[in-house]
């Protein structure tokens, strides 16, 4: 597949609106997006459409007042939408933690235990840190975070490749030892003194404010810029590199893979690594921006925790890191949205989390619609189908 | 042969509705206004935020504040607004940050004790007019803003007539505890459960197992599970939300002592009592300063009280309790609200034998010493 067939032709200017569709969706890469992004807006939107029966008939809401609720709790004015970015941001970096392995074809749904320890290394080398100067000090602190998550989803990758470990399995499992090993080192060895952690075992503050600051005069903290410049490197990285591209051979068939030369192990590895250090840069953010130092509520959440709304998110967006953005500030403003529910409708929190269970399984479904519209099918396929 | 297609397959018309649907509903909510802005003027109800860091009907320590919250709703001028199943992380400070600037909330209840530290602080410097009284008793006059108030209770004095009750009801003198973390907290809990029973009999024993968080549904049904298949036949426990334990332990058939709220209701024929909040007590009184006019500095920032000030209280005792039982707690009782009775005083033993409290030492529930309680009594089996 070379990068001209990729791009639609210049002469595609046509006068005429229909003609300009058709000439677009003569290019596989637009039919193609057109075609993931009608399947999964129309997902969706069936998922909204449920949701509003479901509340209807279950509260007697009416689905223009649980619309709106939910449009003014999460986009609809300055705080909400800040809120639901606010949301999404750490939801950014845990997607990817399960969207760069899915390119390589393999399903790791450990992004809980690399967030955890990712946190807990970063604030131990804030406090030890804590004289350098903050720009030099946020580095290391990402870096010791971004090492601790890589360890433990490479730990699974390895397995994968060395003893054929299904990796789904193990990155569970090791997500939930190294959460036994953060509550282990913040119950004992590396527990604050101070009376305040000692109801609520907690490693000793690095400062009195956070040392990461908000973007712009918001109230969003610069986690949110870095998860998306993240994002759009590891999209440039999986789609515009020879990296990448190999990357994703793996993940269509191991064995051609193999047979082309491509050195698979290594691969994996490096995906894997480039994943936990995403999930352990979303831990050192929490801890930077909001946190300060490390304990349980770093990861514990009702509900649904970050690695798995991380899995969610990823799932949705199919596991483009690109797509990754956009899910997560819905995810982020349907989550966010469940404030304004309850307290203006009166409705319980499950609710919102009733729309999440909806979205995953109506965007797990419409996988099916994948090649079964026309409209997005290569125009000598489309003709075939026409003359049955 | 060319033919027109008019006609729309299935899917597409399943893909066209919902689009259609959420263009809809994305437009008929671009209209409405955005968020309410209230508080200010004279004869506006006082809008009030509650938050719990679980659901609100868990039967336990959420529920207990609900039920708090549930009283001031029945006052007169006020407008009550919660949120539940909120972290102890950026979520709460969204939440408390929507509740003042969408419900104009001039008060706010942030309930669970892990929201004190940064959330609660970085808010109340963030918004000094707004009144933030946080349940855990954390306040220090030397750090903290003053628009910041804590409050907590001695439930441990709760717990120590539970165990007077357990120590009646008990045939195979061993007692059950399923706790969540190994904190002073709890273990005060643990402790003034054992005193009280083994102020009854000496040869009682306690037998305590830690599932390690506030809540780990499953860990705690194997706990109870455990518990007595170890002979344990009175349980109570300290955990979010005592209803696994609870259930677990009417099943089996054991005498239950409840715990944060009363669960009487799902043990009709093992529960005894239980050791409760109060917190209807705190928020109306907390209310009615702020509507009488009270600004911050004013307000009490640190509240603690137990029996005696109607912080805590019991479940009411149930047929199951005997008479000579409910005598020997109701004495106990009546010595708490006088204030003659001390809980935690020498000569006292841990489990491994060393003295904790010398003889002739008695620390009183304000006493320093009790919030960084380290050891298990003496008659505590399990660490």
């Amino acid at each position: 597949m070379s990068i001209t067939e990729m791009t639609p032709g210049a002469e595609a200017l046509a006068p005429d609106a229909a003609g300009l569709v058709s000439r677009l969706l003569a290019s596989p890469r637009v039919r193609d997006t057109a075609q993931a992004l009608a399947i999964t807006l129309g997902a969706v939107a069936v998922s909204l459409a449920l949701f509003g029966l479901y509340m209807l008939i279950r509260y007697h809401v009416s689905p223009v007042a649980l619309y709106s609720a939910m449009y003014r709790g999460s986009f609809g004015s300055w705080v909400s939408l800040q809120n639901s970015l606010l949301a999404a941001a750490p939801l950014l970096l845990v997607a990817l933690c399960t969207a760069l392995p899915a390119r390589v074809g393999l399903v790791i749904i450990g992004g809980d235990g690399a967030l955890a320890l990712g946190g807990l290394a970063a604030a131990m080398t804030g406090l030890v840190l804590r004289e350098l100067p903050v720009p030099l000090l946020l580095v290391c602190m990402a870096l010791a975070g971004m090492t601790a998550g890589a360890l433990l989803i490479a730990a699974a990758g390895l397995l994968r490749h060395l003893r054929g470990v299904n990796e789904t399995i193990s990155s569970l499992l090791l997500s939930l030892i190294g959460l036994e090993v953060f509550n282990f080192l913040v119950e004992g060895p590396w527990r604050d003194p101070d009376p305040i952690s000692a109801n609520k075992p907690s490693t000793p503050p690095i400062s009195e404010v956070p040392l990461l600051g908000n973007m712009f005069h918001s109230d969003v903290h610069w986690g949110l810029g870095v998860g998306v410049v993240v994002c759009v490197l590891m999209y440039l990285l999986m789609y515009r590199t020879t990296f990448g591209f190999a990357a994703r051979m793996v993940g269509g068939n191991v064995r051609a893979a193999r047979a082309a030369g491509l050195p698979v192990g290594r691969l994996l590895l490096v995906t894997c690594v480039l994943a936990g250090a995403a999930a352990g840069l979303a831990g050192s953010i929490e801890i930077a921006a909001v946190q300060r130092q490390a304990n349980a509520s770093l990861f514990a959440r009702p509900g649904l925790t970050i690695g798995l709304m991380g899995v969610l998110v990823s799932f949705i967006a199919r596991h483009n890191p690109l797509g990754v953005i956009v899910t997560a500030a819905m995810v982020g403003g349907v989550a966010e949205s469940s404030s304004m529910l309850q307290r203006h409708l009166r409705v319980p929190d499950a609710s919102a989390q009733v729309l999440l269970g909806i979205l995953i399984v109506m965007v797990i479904l419409s996988e099916t619609f994948y090649g079964r519209f026309r409209v997005f099918l290569a125009p000598d396929v489309q003709k075939a189908a026409a003359n049955r | 042969m060319k033919k027109l297609r008019l006609t729309l397959r299935p899917a597409y018309g399943a893909c066209l509705g919902g689009l259609a649907l959420l263009a809809f509903a994305l437009a008929g909510c671009g209209s409405s206004s955005g968020g309410k802005d209230g508080g200010g003027a004279t004869g506006e109800p006082l809008a009030i935020g509650f938050i719990y860091v679980g659901p609100r009907d868990d039967y336990g320590y959420n529920q207990a504040h609900a039920e708090g919250a549930a009283a001031v709703k029945e006052m007169p001028g006020v407008k009550v607004t919660e949120a539940e199943n909120v972290a102890e992380s950026i979520d709460v400070q969204k939440t408390m940050k929507s509740m003042i600037e969408q419900d104009g909330a001039k008060v706010i209840f942030p309930t669970s004790f892990g929201y004190f530290s940064p959330h609660v602080l970085v808010m109340a410097k963030k918004y000094p007019d707004v009144m933030f009284l946080h349940c855990g008793g954390l306040y220090d006059a030397k750090k903290h803003p003053k628009n910041v108030g804590s409050y907590f209770g001695y439930i441990d004095e709760c717990q120590y007539l539970s165990g007077i009750v357990a120590a009646y009801a008990t045939k195979s003198k061993k007692l059950g505890f399923v706790a969540a973390k190994a904190i002073p907290q709890v273990r005060r809990n643990i402790n003034a459960f054992t005193l009280g029973a083994r102020r009854i009999d000496p040869k009682i024993t306690v037998n305590v197992i830690f599932t390690g968080d506030w809540s780990m549904p499953v860990k705690e049904a194997e706990a109870t599970n455990t518990l007595i298949d170890q002979g344990v036949d009175v349980i109570t426990c300290h955990v979010d939300s005592p209803k696994v334990v609870v259930e677990t332990a009417e099943r089996r058939g054991i005498k239950i002592c409840g715990y944060h709220a009363s669960q009487a209701a799902i043990a009709p024929k093992g529960y005894l009592t239980g050791a409760e909040w109060n917190w209807a007590k705190v928020y109306t009184d907390y209310v009615k300063m702020v509507q009488a006019g009270k600004k911050v500095g004013e307000i009490p920032n640190l509240v603690r009280g137990g029996l005696k000030e109607g912080i805590v209280k019991m479940s009411p005792y149930t047929e199951q309790v005997s008479m000579e039982a409910r005598k020997a707690a109701d004495d106990v009782k009546a010595q708490l609200m006088a204030g003659t009775f001390v809980i935690f005083k020498g000569p006292l033993q841990d489990n491994a034998g060393n003295t904790v409290i010398p003889a002739g030492t008695s620390y009183p529930q304000t006493a320093i010493e009790l919030e960084s309680m380290a050891y298990l009594v003496e008659g505590v089996k399990g660490s």
